[in-house]
């Protein structure tokens, strides 16, 4: 806990009074001094994904206004995982208010909210955590002050209770309270509350965007309109690594609606009266791509096999070249691969962008506005306070929306028409220019002692791009770590009592986009390390429970461990033995901070592989909302259930595809499992990490039980049988 | 450029609108969100592989990105907007809040006019029902909410009320 708050005690208050003085608006920075060597340090113990940031500028705000709106201002975008409700949660205890009475709303960066890392890496509520309990406590105060001034009395007299603050039998909103108020007493900080006083912290409080996306009142990025609103389409490749060669826009330029074609180095694009006649006229531009045709997904996967590209090693412990070659017992070994995987998210890409003569209004689904507004400014050669990025609610992200480059295009076609454009992808488009999940390829070898344990460990581990591709990273950063954090996220050894192990990352250019898939490599490395976990215990003829718990630490993050292992175990009455039809697998893993345990359920029906029920245990520590928890528990079971058995990009003649849902498989209603079960343990006083870790074990879960179903280990995802 | 345009009416969510389209072909998906300002019904895939555009045409399901909008006329046209109101939702819309289904939301609207259509035709779905008649795509997953939302529905009623004029 003491570790969590270190660094960030001595907080900046900026207050910002409102012209003529009807408001009070109060914000607070968040990102860490000196940020990139704490978290480099961090990171590289962890794997965890650090936040960067360059100012320390505020970046959370709260606004009081004179008719009693509380509205706090998200730097972080809600893309589904609830922090909107997180954050009216953790406010409401220091700001005694109801948690319905605090609106959460996406900061466009003109309010002067930026941050420059983005919403990613399960990251949100851990970071705002401290920063936002002292935000509230402080203007909590500062509304006592003012209160105490207004009523003649003294502070020390004055309570707050249900958003009012009281003397005796009188009270004031806090809307009554900032009413007229020209100045205000720069703050300090008050001492923070004790969380269990706080009311609705562990309260299955209902998301605060239900509603809007209940009745279809939700704006999402496409969603967005602006007055005399055109609509652009740019012509976008099929093949990997294809460049704009020549394009000839005769054709489209004679077509009805059509109002500009816009010819630029990287892109061409037409801008039309509507969708329909953008995007014909975009069909009818023949483009000369410069695409190389030649690559097959075996090509692919040939060049991440382990061995190719730079190594680099990320964890060791003892000597494990040394155990390899003399301590006794063979050497068991095994191979496992994944394929590329796609995004798929519902909503596809896009941005609504207005160009005036030195401004720019840009509104658009994207997990990183700083960054999105650094791109539009440096291409359309603004300052770039002068573009103004507006988040919206996210049609998903699962990190792809962590690079955002489209924006760019509908602002360069909105300054060529002098009008707002709105520019999206059709679906093709978005499977076949999606910054993937790479492929990867993974060795594993260890030993087993005399006595049954593993004596030695070796993990090695080979994909794209991820982390290395992303924008807002600095590239000294990437130099200076050499691995990529995020291609071997879920690569590290849990298992901190076998003596001798080591961790090795392999780093391989590809040919086309790859980044940050929900969790990074944390599904695809856990798939392999815990499927071998399970292999080995078996061949040491332990259970899978408790040869994994012999080899866990003792030490908080590993009792933590042992405890959702323990727990998932026995909520969902693991066994080995197949009962009619239907075996069990398990597997774990600690993602930034958070172990997870799934047991799943799993049955072979008319030839298909049935996910029947997960048991989940989890440990984010301090729980903010149990039943949104649950809520992420759920979606990542099912979203990695999905990629563990259906899912699969593929290169054909340089083509990506396939190029729609349906052949592109995913899970749908018929698939997901009947029962998902999620007990939660809270490891922690803090709270943790919420939105990827849950992940990790469900596809080494499901082939395990695969295993125990047929005999024959799945080496590959998707998983298939035979 | 001069266009020459197409006069059609539409009655969406039992308001009559005229729209002179360009092009006889598009999709109602569109004319709802473009001509109409409509944006509750949602673009997944424009090839009605998704089901995010899924609304109702005269209560039948219709996945609105490949229906074109000319097709519609002389017929009721019912959005999310229309399934209920925040004052009398819809069983479905119901069931949707006290289970807490959406997560990014984009594809609930879609889903809930799926099943809010499901249970016109089948008042009490067995989980066979469900799997073959809700084939829309959830990115989130959502769906294990989902499936204990429509059983819930189907308690609750699932019958539909008449169309609600769309409230400005």
């Amino acid at each position: 806990m003491a570790e969590k708050t270190k660094g960030i005690t001595r907080r900046k208050f900026v207050v910002r009074t409102l012209l003529g003085g009807t408001g009070l608006i109060i914000g607070t920075t968040y990102l860490l001094r000196n940020p990139l060597r704490r978290k480099f340090n961090a990171f590289i113990d962890t794997g965890d994904v650090p936040y960067i940031g360059e100012t320390d500028e505020p970046a959370l705000w709260f606004e009081v206004t004179p008719e009693n709106g509380i509205i706090l201002s998200s730097p972080k975008v809600e893309m589904g995982q609830g922090i909107f409700t997180g954050l009216a949660q953790i406010a409401a205890g220091e700001l005694d208010v109801d948690v319905q009475q605090i609106r959460v709303i996406h900061a466009p960066t003109a309010s002067g909210n930026v941050d420059d890392f983005g919403t990613g890496g399960s990251t949100t509520i851990r970071s705002l955590w401290p920063v936002l309990r002292s935000l509230s406590a402080t203007l909590r105060e500062m509304l006592k002050a003012e209160a105490a001034r207004k009523l003649g009395l003294p502070v020390s007299e004055l309570t707050t209770e249900a958003g009012r603050v009281w003397a005796g039998d009188r009270s004031l909103s806090y809307g009554e309270i900032v009413e007229g108020v020209q100045d205000w007493a720069s703050p300090d900080t008050p001492p923070l509350r004790e969380v269990g006083s706080y009311p609705f912290i562990g309260r299955p409080v209902p998301r605060n965007d239900l509603a809007d996306k209940v009745f279809g009142a939700a704006i999402f990025g496409m969603d967005a309109t602006l007055p005399d609103m055109l609509y652009g389409a740019v012509a976008r490749p099929s093949h990997i690594g294809a460049r704009l060669k020549s394009a000839d826009t005769s054709r489209a330029a004679s077509m009805a609606g059509v109002v500009r074609i816009c010819r630029e180095a990287d892109f061409v694009g037409v801008v039309a009266t509507s969708r329909m006649a953008a995007e014909n006229a975009k069909n009818a531009i023949e483009v000369d791509w410069d695409a190389d045709t030649g690559w097959q997904t075996r090509d692919i996967e040939e060049m991440i096999r382990v061995g190719n590209g730079t190594p680099y090693v990320i964890q060791k412990q003892g000597n494990a070249e040394r155990a390899f070659e003399t301590a006794p017992g063979e050497i068991i070994r095994a191979e496992f691969k994944t394929p590329i995987g796609a995004h798929a998210q519902l909503e596809p890409n896009g941005a609504l962008a207005w160009v005036e003569e030195d401004q720019a209004t840009v509104i658009l689904s994207t997990q990183v506005p700083g960054y999105t507004q650094e791109q539009v400014a440096r291409r359309l050669d603004l300052k770039k306070e002068q573009v103004n990025l507006i988040p919206t609610f996210l049609g998903g992200g699962f990190g792809r929306r962590l690079n955002t480059s489209h924006a760019v295009e509908a602002a360069v076609m909105s300054r060529a028409v002098g009008k707002p454009v709105k520019c999206y992808f059709n679906r093709q488009e978005e499977f076949q220019n999606d910054e993937f999940r790479p492929p990867s390829h993974m060795v594993v070898h260890a030993k087993l002692s005399d006595k049954g344990g593993i004596s030695a460990f070796e993990f090695n581990t080979s994909s794209g791009a991820v982390m290395h591709s992303f924008g807002p990273l600095p590239g000294m950063m990437r130099n200076l770590v050499g691995s990529d954090f995020g291609a071997w996220r879920g690569g590290l050894i849990q298992y901190g009592l076998i003596p001798d192990f080591k961790s090795v990352s392999w780093f391989v250019e590809l040919p086309f986009a790859t980044a940050t898939w929900r969790g990074l490599g944390l599904l695809t490395n856990t798939f392999a390390i815990e499927s071998f976990l399970d292999e080995l215990a078996r061949k040491a003829g332990r259970d899978p429970v408790g040869f994994r718990l012999m080899h866990i630490r003792d030490d908080a993050a590993g009792e933590r461990l042992k405890n959702v292992i323990r727990a998932a175990a026995e909520k969902a009455g693991y066994r080995d033995e197949v009962v009619g039809g239907t075996a069990m697998g398990l597997a774990a893993s600690t993602d930034a901070g958070s172990p997870a345990a799934h047991v799943a359920e799993v049955s072979i029906r008319d030839g298909e592989i049935r996910v029947e029920k997960v048991t989940c245990a989890f440990d984010p520590g301090l729980v903010i909302n149990p039943d949104l928890v649950r809520a992420q528990c759920e979606g990542n079971i099912i979203m990695g259930m999905s990629a563990a058995l259906y899912e699969e990009m593929h290169v054909e003649d340089g083509e990506l595809l396939p190029v729609i849902y349906g052949p592109y498989r995913m899970a749908q209603m018929k698939d997901g499992p009947r029962e998902i079960e999620v007990v939660l343990l809270q490891g922690d006083d803090a709270p943790g990490a919420v939105g990827e870790p849950p992940m990790g074990p469900i596809a080494a879960a499901i082939a395990n039980a695969v295993t125990r179903l047929t005999g024959k280990r799945p080496r590959q995802l998707p998983i298939r049988l035979s | 450029m001069n266009v020459q345009k197409q006069q059609i009416t539409l009655t969406v969510n039992g308001a009559d609108h005229q729209i002179a389209l360009e092009d006889t072909n598009t999709p109602l998906l569109w004319v709802l969100r473009d001509y109409l300002g409509i944006m509750g019904t949602k673009f997944g895939c424009g090839k009605a592989a998704c089901g995010a555009c899924t609304l109702h045409v005269d209560k039948e399901a219709v996945r609105s990105c490949t229906y074109p909008a000319r097709l519609a006329e002389g017929k009721q046209i019912t959005t999310i907007e229309g399934l209920g109101s925040r004052e009398e939702p819809h069983p479905v819309q119901r069931a949707w809040m006290a289970e807490v289904v959406p997560q990014c939301g984009y594809c609930q609207p879609g889903f809930m006019m799926a099943a809010a259509a499901l249970l016109e035709k089948v008042p009490e779905p067995t989980d066979a029902d469900i799997d073959q008649n809700i084939t829309n795509i959830c990115r989130c997953g959502t769906y294990y909410r989902m499936r204990k939302a429509i059983h819930r529905a189907a308690a609750i009623g699932g019958t539909r009320e008449e169309p609600l004029a769309e409230t400005p």
